[in-house]
């Protein structure tokens, strides 16, 4: 079975009804890494937002099956429980909450809906500093407000920080290489490749293929005005770099 | 209105004018209460057309005066006073006012060496306490005006010159739930160069009514910070008045924390006499149901090289009413003030709301004075944030509502005091 089916996704944006998703379908196993380019207002984001569940984007069409059920009716908090995480592409700041008071709900919250029980808290700091330290997370940052006053590449790694104390099924990175020296870029991708394993399968939104030298993807799709126009190996990656999308931008249309 | 509209008063009016003739008092202050009386009696209840009272409506608002509450027996006082969730252990010495009334065997004030509480109750059988009615004479309000007239008891408190008072001065109010008013009255007066810290509690259950008055002056370098906690029964009407003068040097935090009363209001004046002297005033409002709560300030910066910064944040719910008034007068002389006002609110539901009126009336033409209000619902974004990790809506709003507080909360800056309110904060918010 499929970790993760999405069959002729539609979904529009709630407010105005303009559709972005446009029959989107794409299968992905657990073990498997994808990676998803494509121009810039091609719908990536957004297909990365209706599989986590925002509500700003409203499904009209076809569905989504996550371990073979359907999560379209699932709010995101659920989604989480199931599995599922997205690295954002703008992690967004969020005053007064510091960053391990966040890290400790999310983490006790997901062992909860599991019927697990709280990690008791030495052993949950123990944990983070660990995980953290690997991340080049100061203990100082994780002190502060989460993601305020983080530069952008502490954002991003601390989006992988996150990811690793979850351990999600399916890890949904969102251009997680933007705005990441070279160095930075390492220890993200080191990162991520970490979580590769038999029962997990990512889907790494990228624009550049520096990411997958790092980060090797299995299959590489073409996101085109809100559907997949190209499937391929990852030399479509190499391919995409040298000629950029003009071939597909026209099929899409 | 005049004093011959007998017939346009509402019947609380009536019943308060007729209190006081019932009852007529012969003690130290009786034309201090004289004259209060006549000052309620030509202008009654404030209503919507009284300006400083303009989102309080007390005529609409208070439809009865409750009769003055009766000592309680020593056993309910206890029990009342046990069933308090204020500071805990935090306190050093404790003032305890049940009904308004002191109870020595539940206070604990002798022994702190620099500080001395004696009741007023005691002291105006004898001659008028210094200072009483020296700060609430430069104030013409009608609330201060019934707590004038009416009051019974509560706390004179003397920090000497120089003294460092490790531990909270608790002044406890606990109401035992007879549907009855009280009228408390504190004179405080911090001596020169002398540090302490007040927690000023209230707490009770049933239909009843406070009125309180706090006549709160520090001398040259006093270094002093206030906590109230109004955490008043659900039914209560809650009427506070805080009447201030800093001298110089002075630095001053007072933090409100609002989350009782059917109709609360805490007004709070300050006046700042010396140079280079600063306040914060600060405080969070939590309020749901039908509740209806007001913090009004008057900042008078009457002198030049003054900091005020004024700091509220509100998580209203239900069909609740917050009110935030403040406003900040620079006198001509006062150059170099610097006053900096914030409100912001959280709205919870479609029917809460929040009122907000600034008000800055600047004589100096040096000086950095500046407000600003915000007020709006839980932010949606960071909600699928913390959603997207697995958070549950409800737990990601309490969260994030704790986190607007807390911006506020932290500035008090004495840690056991913040986790004290932080906790408060979780408990009403069910976390
Ligand atoms: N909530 C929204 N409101 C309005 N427009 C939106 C919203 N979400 C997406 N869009 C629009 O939908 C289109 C697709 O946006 P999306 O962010 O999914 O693109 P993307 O492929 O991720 O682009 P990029 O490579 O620049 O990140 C864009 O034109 C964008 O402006
Ligand atoms: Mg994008």
């Amino acid at each position: 079975m499929a970790l993760l089916e999405i069959k002729n996704l539609h979904a529009r944006i709630a407010e105005d009804g303009t559709e972005i998703l446009r029959g989107v379908d794409l299968t992905v196993n657990a073990g498997e890494v994808h990676a998803i380019m494509g121009p810039n207002g091609s719908g990536k984001s957004t297909l990365s937002y209706v599989l986590a569940g925002k509500e700003d984007y409203e499904v009209t069409e076809g569905e989504v099956l996550f371990n073979g059920e359907n999560i379209l009716e699932m709010g995101p908090d659920e989604r989480a429980v199931a599995g599922m995480f997205l690295a954002f592409q703008y992690p967004i700041e969020i005053p007064g909450v510091a960053t391990m008071t966040f890290l400790k709900a999310a983490l006790n919250a997901q062992r909860k809906a599991r019927g697990l029980g709280e990690l008791p808290t030495p052993d949950f700091m123990k944990l983070v500093r660990e995980k953290a330290n690997k991340m080049n997370i100061t203990p100082d940052m994780l002190k502060r407000p989460l993601n305020v006053g983080f530069s952008g590449g502490e954002k991003k790694r601390s989006e992988i920080l996150q990811m690793e104390l979850l351990e999600p099924t399916l890890c949904v990175l969102d251009e997680t290489d933007s705005g990441l020296d070279i160095d930075a870029l390492k220890v993200v991708s080191d990162g991520v490749n970490r979580l590769r394993s038999p029962e997990r399968a990512m889907v790494v939104i990228t624009h550049y293929q520096r990411l997958l030298d790092h980060i090797v993807p299995d299959i590489v799709h073409v996101l085109s005005a809100g559907r997949i126009v190209k499937t391929g190996g990852p030399e479509l990656a190499l391919e995409l770099e040298k000629n950029g999308y003009a071939d597909y931008i026209g099929e899409a249309a | 209105m005049t004093a011959d509209n007998e017939t346009l008063r509402t019947a609380a009016e009536r019943a308060l004018i007729e209190q006081y003739e019932a009852a007529p008092t012969a003690d130290a202050v009786k034309l201090l209460r004289e004259k209060a009386i006549a000052g309620f009696r030509s202008r009654g209840l404030p209503n919507r057309r009284v300006e400083e009272w303009k989102y309080t409506d007390l005529r609409r608002g208070m439809s009865e005066a409750l009769p003055i509450a009766e000592a309680p027996e020593a056993g309910e006082a206890r029990a009342a006073v046990d069933a308090v969730a204020g500071f805990g252990d935090m306190a050093g010495a404790r003032i305890v006012f049940v009904n308004g009334l002191y109870v020595p065997e539940l206070s604990d004030i002798a022994g702190i060496e620099g500080l001395t509480i004696t009741s007023l109750a005691t002291a105006l059988g004898e001659a008028r306490p210094q200072g009483l009615g020296d700060l609430a004479g430069t104030v013409t309000d009608s609330a201060l005006d019934l707590n004038t007239a009416f009051m019974r008891d509560g706390a004179l408190i003397e920090v000497a010159a120089g003294a460092t008072i490790d531990r909270p001065v608790e002044i406890l109010h606990v109401a035992t739930g007879e549907p009855a008013a009280t009228y408390t009255r504190h004179v405080v007066h911090v001596g020169t160069g002398a540090k302490v810290r007040f927690n000023e509690v209230y707490s009770g259950k049933g239909r009843y009514q406070t009125n309180t008055a706090i006549e709160f002056s520090a001398d040259k370098g006093a270094d002093v910070s206030w906590i109230k906690l109004q955490n008043e029964g659900h039914q209560a009407q809650h009427l506070s008045t805080f009447v201030s003068a800093l001298e110089a040097e002075v630095g001053f935090d007072h933090f409100v924390f609002n989350s009782g009363g059917h109709l609360a209001r805490t007004q709070v004046f300050l006046r700042f006499n010396g140079e280079n002297a600063r306040a914060g005033l600060r405080g969070t409002m939590l309020i749901t149901e039908d509740q209806h709560s007001d913090v009004t300030l008057v900042v008078d910066h009457a002198v030049p090289n003054c900091v005020s910064r004024e700091f509220y944040k509100s998580a209203i719910d239900g069909k609740a009413k917050g009110v935030f008034q403040g406003r900040i007068n620079v006198f001509q002389h006062a150059q170099k003030t610097d006053g900096q006002m914030m409100c912001q609110a959280l709205l919870l539901s479609d029917e809460a709301e929040m009122a907000y009126k600034p008000e800055l009336e600047i004589f100096a033409d040096d000086v950095q004075c500046a407000h600003g209000a915000t007020s709006g619902q839980i932010d949606a974004e960071l909600m699928f944030y913390l959603q997207a990790r697995g958070i549950p809506e409800a737990e990601a709003k309490t969260l994030l509502i704790l986190a607007f507080l807390s911006q506020v909360i932290e500035e008090i800056g004495d840690e056991q005091a913040v986790e004290a309110l932080e906790e408060r904060t979780r408990t009403w918010l069910g976390y």
